[in-house]
């Protein structure tokens, strides 16, 4: 009887009992959970699916949309200014940036949203001049802190404070030597910062702000306690009118779901797009990778999947 | 008193201290103009902190060092002495060349736009103008065709061409090198000399710190030898090299030649 040469012998895959064993155990409780809501007369998925596009909740979503992008705008914007400032060599601006940070991570938004609201109570004017003589502008702040003016105050101003200390990471995280570089040709120290720093610091600041979006887009639901009709707010007012409190909160649930997928679709091109000059090749995008794998499985290797 | 009689760099008993550790002890250096100037001696010994208080990167805290004639980080107006604003340490330090140890560019920007950026942003050069003396530039350092290449896709001989692009695009009169080949791989150290000598056969005045000796006998009209935080012997770098006045100056040597 003659030995096969080594190369002829067949090749056993080592075998993986234990992903069997979990994908029936996953089955058979994911076959569970289904039964369960679907025999559930109280979930009512036809209430949910006639309310999931219903002209309330579709204009609620726009409003907590609206009111995420707007706060994330002032936080990210307040964010940076703080953080340059904290790192500024100016001890007065620095120490300013300091005590805002620690005021606003040190009282809770909730908190937050409410004194806002309900600031136009004790002050009645709110003017425009110089200090302690005359007014150019003046105006009753019920005009400017409404309901959603509150929201987005409470909202952004706190954000901020997280959004620089986020910032201020990204900006430390940057070698010393760019800075060096820069000055080295004559640039100033906000120059290098907009020019050399920030743009090398987003790469580290992106991705604790995709997270701190997607927070913020839940974190919109506190201001029904102030009565702006955002999504969880107007969920909860159809359910008491109605008595259908769960179908509702599933509705709002999807939608959220649904936002906070659209976010992580726009973090993965946000972080490729600040990636560039850092890799030598940037990651494929999914496209780019069903691409490669049907163009691959054409090929001779057949192990595109 | 700008003239052709005053020297590049001139300093005078400059003295620097980090915290409790002196650092430099002293410094007496006169560096003429189009004259190489290369500062050898082991580490620790003060040569790179000396080289970045020209440019002022650090300040000097004791004792007085003039570029063209000018003092260094101050304002002499009567017998008071003014510091300067950023806005005019900036607006000199654009007129000095800096090259890095470790090359630090830029790594957002292609090779180009590291070029550019000084000239654009700082003097006000327009885009297209500023690109094509940034291609010249590119060509000269034998990087021709490598514009839209990002830093981490060049080896460190290339990006350390491309950062003394860099620093020429500002048109300075005073080049200064911080151990420019000391993070390089041996085989890639050829190529950035060869660039250094062309820039000191053109006649630019250059400071540089160097491990390289043949490169100081080669192209130095003036080597310097410092340890501990003083001038230790400086001289013609033949006399220096062949002949070492010091100790301490032979001992160094020997380990390095």
């Amino acid at each position: 009887m003659s030995t096969p040469a080594p190369d002829e012998l067949p090749v056993v895959p080592v075998r993986h009992p234990g992903r069997w064993v979990a994908a029936v155990v996953v089955l058979v409780l994911l076959a569970m959970f289904v039964h369960w809501s679907v025999a559930t007369k109280g979930l009512h998925w036809d209430v949910v699916r006639h309310y999931l596009f219903s002209s309330s909740i579709l204009q609620a979503t726009r409003r907590t949309i609206v009111l995420t992008f707007l706060a994330m705008l002032i936080g990210a914007v307040l964010g940076v200014v703080l953080a340059v400032m904290r790192l500024s060599p100016n001890p007065i601006v620095a120490g300013v940036a300091w005590l805002y940070i620690w005021f606003f991570r040190g009282t809770p938004v909730f908190v937050q949203l409410l004194f806002w609201f309900n600031l136009p109570a004790v002050m009645t004017s709110l003017s425009l001049g110089v200090p302690f003589g005359p007014s150019w502008f003046h105006t009753d702040p019920k005009t400017i802190i409404t309901q959603f003016g509150a929201a987005l105050l409470g909202l952004g101003l706190n954000e901020g404070a997280y959004m620089a200390e986020i910032a201020r990471a990204g900006i430390i995280s940057v070698d010393e030597g760019q800075t060096e570089a820069a000055q080295a040709l004559g640039m100033t120290r906000l120059l290098t910062m907009r020019r050399i720093v920030l743009p090398q610091a987003m790469r580290v600041i992106i991705p604790p702000t995709g997270n701190e979006t997607i927070s913020m887009l839940k974190t919109t639901s506190l201001v029904s306690v102030i009565g702006y009709a955002e999504l969880t707010f107007t969920a909860q007012i159809i359910g008491a009118r109605t008595f259908q409190v769960i179908p509702l909160l599933l509705t709002i649930s999807l939608w959220y779901l649904a936002m906070t997928s659209v976010l992580y679709v726009g973090q993965f091109y946000l972080e490729r797009y600040f990636a560039r000059g850092s890799a030598r090749a940037l990651p494929p995008t999914p496209i780019q990778r069903i691409r490669m794998m049907t163009v691959a499985g054409r090929d001779a290797s057949g192990r595109g999947l | 008193m700008t003239s052709a009689a005053t020297p590049m760099v001139q300093a005078v008993g400059v003295h620097k201290r980090f915290g409790p550790l002196e650092v430099l002890k002293g410094i007496d250096l006169t560096v003429g103009r189009g004259e190489v100037m290369c500062i050898i001696g082991p580490s620790g010994s003060g040569k790179s902190t000396f080289l970045r208080c020209i440019n002022h990167l650090e300040n000097v805290d004791a004792g007085q060092l003039f570029v063209d004639g000018e003092l260094v980080g101050y304002e002499r107006r009567g017998d008071k002495l003014y510091e300067l604003r950023e806005k005019e340490v900036a607006r000199k330090r654009a007129e000095i060349g800096m090259v890095f140890q470790r090359f630090n560019l830029f790594p957002h920007l292609t090779a180009l736009d590291n070029v550019v950026e000084g000239p654009v942003r700082v003097k006000g050069t327009p885009r297209h103008q500023a690109n094509d003396a940034g291609a010249r530039l590119l060509a000269r350092v034998g990087l021709e065709g490598r514009e839209k290449t990002y830093p981490r896709q060049l080896s460190g001989g290339q990006q350390q061409r491309v950062a003394i692009a860099r620093a020429l695009a500002m048109e300075p009169k005073l080049m200064l090198f911080d151990e420019p080949t000391s993070a390089l791989d041996p085989e890639l150290v050829g190529e950035v000399l060869d660039v250094m000598r062309d820039l000191a056969q053109s006649g630019m005045t250059m400071v540089v710190v160097t491990h390289e000796i043949g490169f100081a006998r080669e192209v130095g009209d003036a080597l310097v030898f410092m340890d501990d935080g003083i001038v230790v012997e400086a001289g013609a770098p033949r006399d220096v090299i062949a002949n070492p006045q010091h100790e301490r100056t032979r001992g160094f040597l020997s380990k390095v030649l």
